[in-house]
């Protein structure tokens, strides 16, 4: 042994072959593309069809082009948790952890990539969703374009919360593990509790992604309140609900990381 | 060298590994024996860091599995048949674990044609048979050329064609120089493959013996074996430190 032990090279494995193993992992199944063209599709499809319909050209018309992007971060969301989990459901992860055992470099490195994905990802079918949304508005309302305040900003932070979102599945994910439980945990803690909360609490409710996203990243103009509403909600601004969603998706990967490096795998 | 340290391993009551220990040396197929539910996969996952030990410790060539440089260059290891996404090639799923340790490339077709998958390579691996899947997960532990190899229950769903195949290829490993440490509960297969032997029985250390000396003074080697462990079951009946009877059976299910 201790002459075929001194052919092993030397330095030792780092991130960036952990991140190439995780970019040949996800590019490799054939559900990560399905999954990224229909949400893409998705949220193209939303900001056309809502573009078509638009009749007020003093509303959000950059806001209402990316009203695709909320559905479409489900789909993300979800992947991101199946990234993780379906290494414990087929048994991929004593591969993985044979090859890397180091477990937070691990998850920061799948983090990485699906988080790099799902970035490029969520700008082209925001630009394009922004481009398309514009183009179909009729009723002689002029499109919104990039240079108008806070319109590139908007399309920009839309497409970056896909990342954002798709790194709380991820992380969400690794604390659950089970597939099953982990989309519930995405589903119902993105979508589903905002919209309690949303109607019981207000006031926390702005603090919630979905919330965030739609009222705060992607917006170009303060939402204006009906006159004669009980109740007028104080979304938190652009950058804020940016720093929020970052603080989230790290929090998720934290406690994932903790308990993937804790826990018999 | 793999040494391993008053391993101890806790599964709620169940006690899964007890003080176990002993040393794996090179240039020899090492045949791990047990009854199902006696530990063997257990301290496999132990040795290669997948669960935490309680007490004790595993050093491989005087380091933690977790501390290995080159973890794929370093342990070749084979768990359980089915190690791999389903929705992936055989091609993909080696290529990204060759990326991982910086192996090159043309290793994984080396290690396909090895195994006899090249033609199925870009098949999805959860079409596969089980018989095909310990296959690609031999190749996945032959990838990085390790010095040491670690096998769960490598014959199990092989034809016997396979069979054969398996036992020269781990007995050719060894002799080149490696660790080879392979689980089964079939005894007959141990007794032509393996010349040392580890048994152990509610997760301690029954025998670290050779083939050769275990089976001297009983009619075969299963017989001997079956001595030993029954000894053992009626040992373990009788006393009081046993937290449970019931084997551990964790991750013996497929066993």
């Amino acid at each position: 042994m201790t002459a075929l032990a001194a052919r092993v090279p030397a330095g030792h494995y780092r991130f960036r072959h952990v991140a190439r193993m995780e970019w040949i992992k996800l590019r490799s199944l054939r559900s990560t593309w399905w999954t990224l063209a229909i949400a893409a599709a998705g949220a193209i499809g939303i900001g056309v069809a809502v573009g078509i319909n638009t009749r007020n050209a003093a509303g959000d018309l950059t806001n209402n082009a990316l009203a695709g992007i909320i559905p479409s971060l489900l789909l993300i969301g979800v992947l991101g948790a199946l990234a993780v989990t379906s290494e414990y459901s087929s048994g991929m992860i004593r591969t993985t952890l044979s090859a890397a055992p180091r477990r937070p470099m691990l998850l920061a490195a799948k983090a990485a990539v699906f988080g790099a994905v799902a970035v490029t990802v969520g700008e082209a079918a925001s630009f394009i969703a922004f481009f398309a949304g514009g183009a179909t508005l009729r009723h002689g309302i002029p499109a919104p374009a990039l240079t108008q305040p806070g319109v590139l900003r908007a399309v920009l932070l839309s497409g970056v919360s896909f990342g954002l979102i798709g790194l709380i599945g991820l992380g969400l994910g690794a604390t659950v593990r089970h597939s099953g439980a982990a989309i519930g945990v995405v589903v119902g803690g993105v979508y589903v509790l905002p919209t309690i909360v949303g109607q019981v609490a207000h006031v926390v409710g702005v603090y919630m992604p979905i919330i965030i996203i739609g009222n705060s990243l992607t917006t170009t103009k303060p939402q204006l309140c009906p006159a004669h509403a009980d109740y007028c909600p104080h979304f938190v601004s652009a950058w804020a609900g940016l720093g929020l969603l970052g603080l989230y998706a790290a929090a998720a990967l934290a406690v994932g990381g903790c308990l993937l490096a804790r826990r018999d795998a | 060298m793999i040494e391993v340290r008053e391993l101890t391993k806790r599964y709620g009551s169940t006690l899964a590994v007890d003080a176990l220990s002993f040393t794996l040396r090179p240039g020899a197929v090492t045949g791990f024996l047990g009854a199902n539910g006696s530990g063997k996969s257990t301290t496999m996952r132990l040795i290669v860091d997948l669960d935490r030990p309680d007490a004790g410790q595993v050093r491989i060539g005087g380091r933690r599995f977790g501390d290995l440089r080159w973890p794929l260059r370093e342990v070749g290891s084979q768990l359980e048949a089915k190690s791999f996404h389903p929705g992936r090639s055989a091609r993909d799923h080696l290529a990204a674990l060759a990326a991982s340790n910086a192996i090159p490339r043309r290793r994984v077709d080396e290690v396909l044609d090895l195994v006899g998958l090249a033609s199925a390579a870009g098949r999805r691996a959860g079409k596969f048979s089980l018989g095909m899947a310990q296959r690609l997960g031999i190749a996945a532990a032959l990838l990085g050329d390790p010095p040491v190899l670690l096998m769960d229950e490598p014959v199990n769903g092989l034809d016997p064609a396979g069979v054969h195949w398996i036992r020269d290829l781990l007995k050719s490993l060894a002799a080149q120089g490696r660790v080879v440490f392979v689980s089964s509960h079939l005894i007959s297969e141990m007794a032509l493959m393996a010349n040392r032997l580890v048994v152990i029985g509610q997760g301690r250390l029954l025998a670290d013996t050779t083939v050769a000396e275990m089976s001297a003074g009983a009619p075969s080697l299963e017989a001997a074996f079956l001595a030993m462990t029954d000894a053992s079951a009626q040992y373990r009946a009788g006393s009081p430190a046993r937290t449970s009877s019931a084997p551990a059976s964790r991750k013996e299910g497929s066993s």
